[in-house]
């Protein structure tokens, strides 16, 4: 039974580390997926048949189930190769995880390589700690009789005290593990984890293990790290760097950490990576022009008074003088009544004054303006719906009390607030995607997608902030927004990632991946 | 400290005997030591030259590197000229690094070693950069990361 599992899991692998004609790696067609370099077993892949145009087929690892594979492979090529583990680990980590090149260049030229990695031939015995007549270390100079001694097969020898020192100051304090050379002097011998587990205390097992487990994840170009703070998590996806102009691979960490797989950013959907590191950049350069011109503070258009956002709606109303207007246009609100939202979209000026350069440039400002002031709006929204959602809580068990509706049925609450949530994100990046496009008729398609998603956040938000008695009876409602808001955010992201994917957006700046 | 016995070592050999060019000026304590160094040959960039070293020991000594910079003096006035030497006195070495120490080396290795690297040296100039790097750094040698692009000076 045992050699026939053996025989399974080597046979799946070994398909799965075939990578170089994985073109695309996009998840739609599950047949190129097959080919993908996962670096984990088959079988445990899931594939959901619903899966969206924008979302892409990953899985979340825990430090165990890296350990656990990583033992399982050095354990597959130990046996190809002849060698035992802990020599099969250290050539393994030489050749970055890549298996069948590893495999090739040892039959090729065994030797050389064994040589390369500071391990030569003839392993024979377990290392062991001796004492040696007449020996001084040439670290502390130490000489006296009875000194317990260390050397590998390179034969530099050390005292063991020294030997230990040695090891947890590279382990602890430089964060090394899979590369640690002997401390004699030009030696290229790496020290292997049998001698490191004769040498080095329990508690700094662990840690090399941690550090091991982290250069295989930093090694395998299928693997990294949640970017969250004190995440242990690690993700598997197929999606390659090149893709990464096609293709925007959102992925959601169990520790609830949505971020972008491509460059781990916070999950950006729907602009690709090459034009979010270009935005975050002019966002850098600019930014202060922009606060300069746009602080925190707006003025009502009609009394003057300083206001400053704190809650999530742009309905405003001024306290002074009741003055109803749009926090993003500064318009009248009762205007938006009717044509509703119209003030997503740039309008862009007529030709006639583009020859004057200093007109020119400050529409340009002007236009960078535009997103930047909206694509700021909602980050910052986004953090006034959290405090919200902090609140939320507490809501809930008011309403609970007040309206004697059980804990299932107030859970809206809490949907629509991570709705509301991840439609921020999205719109956010949308006026970042929006200032790089190019003016067409998708451009047309997805300011209208936008304007949607936009009126159906608006609409919920302003709900939300409604007070705890009213909350109850917008139930429905509140419900019907939600699902809304997600249906309109879906629409809107497998519009943008089809396109992407299809190449039919047109930028005004070159992106490169 | 294991640091302090390796000194003592190294402190007896040292006062023992010296390479040509080497001379210990001050090893008053374990943890900061002067040496001066010259140039032998009849390199025109060092001729006539003593130059003066500072190292500084933690108590990681030796498996840690020693912090080693030239310094200058009344009777050393000079910081050598050398694309690896910046004016402020902080060398980029390999040897210096963690990546190139070894507890092997010691206090005479390194001193030959930098003998050497102005020996074999015949450019007149600074590393890239070195103004703004001496009006900014504030940091600890050790603690800046040298990218050793040039393996031949």
């Amino acid at each position: 039974m045992d050699s026939d599992d053996e025989f399974h899991s080597g046979q799946s692998s070994d398909d799965f580390m075939i990578d170089d004609d994985s073109d695309t790696g996009l998840p739609e067609d599950d047949s190129d997926i097959d080919e993908v370099d996962i670096g984990f077993e088959s079988q445990e892949k899931i594939t959901k048949p619903g899966r969206k145009s924008y979302e892409v087929e990953f899985k979340v690892y825990s430090p165990q189930d890296i350990q656990s594979y990583q033992d399982k492979q050095i354990d597959e090529v130990s046996t190809i190769l002849g060698q035992p583990p802990e020599i099969t680990a250290i050539l393994l980590r030489h050749m970055r995880w890549n298996k069948e090149r590893l495999i090739e260049q040892y039959m090729d030229a065994q030797e050389q390589m064994l040589e390369n990695v500071g391990l030569d031939q003839d392993i024979a015995g377990p290392p062991r700690i001796e004492t040696k007549k007449n020996f001084m270390c040439d670290i502390c100079c130490d000489d006296q009789p009875g000194l317990e001694t260390f050397a590998m097969k390179c034969g530099h020898r050390f005292c063991v005290p020294c030997y230990k020192h040695y090891l947890s100051r590279k382990i602890k304090e430089e964060g090394e593990a899979a590369r640690i050379r002997c401390p004699g002097e030009d030696c290229n011998r790496i020290v292997d984890s049998k001698s490191l587990d004769l040498l080095v205390a329990t508690d700094l097992k662990e840690r090399y293990q941690e550090l091991l487990t982290r250069t295989y994840v930093d090694d395998k170009e299928n693997l990294k790290w949640c970017p969250a703070p004190n995440c242990v998590y690690a993700v598997d996806c197929g999606v390659k760097q090149r893709d990464l102009l096609k293709i925007v691979p959102t992925v959601h960490c169990d520790c609830g950490h949505n971020f972008c797989f491509g460059c781990t950013l916070t999950d950006h959907q729907p602009a690709p990576c090459a034009l979010v590191r270009k935005w975050l950049k002019k966002c850098e350069d600019d930014s202060e022009t922009a606060n300069w011109i746009s602080a925190n503070t707006k003025e009502c258009p009609k009394c003057r008074s300083t206001i400053e956002k704190n809650g999530g709606c742009n309905h405003m109303t001024c306290r002074k003088c009741r003055h109803e207007f749009c926090w993003m246009c500064m318009g009248v609100w009762s205007e938006h009544g009717t044509s509703w939202y119209s003030c997503n979209r740039y309008e862009e000026k007529s030709g006639s004054d583009a020859r004057d350069a200093q007109a020119k440039s400050r529409q340009s400002l002007e236009r960078y303006l535009h997103y930047y002031n909206r694509y700021a709006n909602h980050e910052q929204s986004a953090k006034l719906d959290k405090d919200i959602y902090i609140k939320t809580e507490k809501k809930m068990s008011q309403l609970q009390n007040s309206s004697g509706m059980s804990w299932i049925e107030v859970q809206f609450l809490e949907e629509a607030s991570r709705a509301l949530q991840q439609c921020r994100q999205t719109l956010k990046w949308t006026y970042a995607f929006a200032f790089y496009l190019a003016r067409n008729n998708q451009t047309e398609i997805f300011e209208d997608n936008q304007k949607d998603l936009e009126m159906a956040v608006e609409n919920l938000s302003e709900m939300f902030e409604k007070p705890v008695d009213q909350l109850a009876k917008l139930k429905v409602d509140m419900l019907d927004k939600t699902t809304y808001c997600n249906k309109r955010r879906v629409i809107l992201l497998s519009d943008t990632a089809d396109n992407l994917k299809a190449g039919k957006w047109e930028f005004n700046v070159e992106l490169t991946g | 400290m294991s640091a302090t016995r390796r000194l003592q070592k190294e402190l007896l050999k040292l006062q023992e005997h010296l390479p040509p060019g080497i001379s210990l000026v001050q090893a008053d304590n374990f943890e900061t030591w002067l040496m001066d160094i010259k140039v032998l040959d009849d390199n025109p960039l060092y001729r006539g030259d003593t130059y003066r070293l500072k190292f500084h020991f933690s108590s990681s000594y030796p498996i840690e590197a020693p912090e080693v910079t030239f310094i200058t003096s009344p009777t050393t006035p000079k910081i050598p000229m050398h694309p690896h030497v910046y004016s402020n006195g902080i060398i980029c070495l390999d040897l210096l690094d963690r990546q190139g120490w070894s507890p092997v080396h010691n206090v005479e290795s390194v001193c030959m070693s930098l003998q050497s690297m102005l020996t074999g040296n015949e450019k007149n100039e600074r590393p890239p950069g070195d103004a703004d790097f001496v009006k900014s750094n504030r940091r600890r040698p050790r603690d800046i990361s040298f990218y050793f692009h040039d393996e031949k000076v």
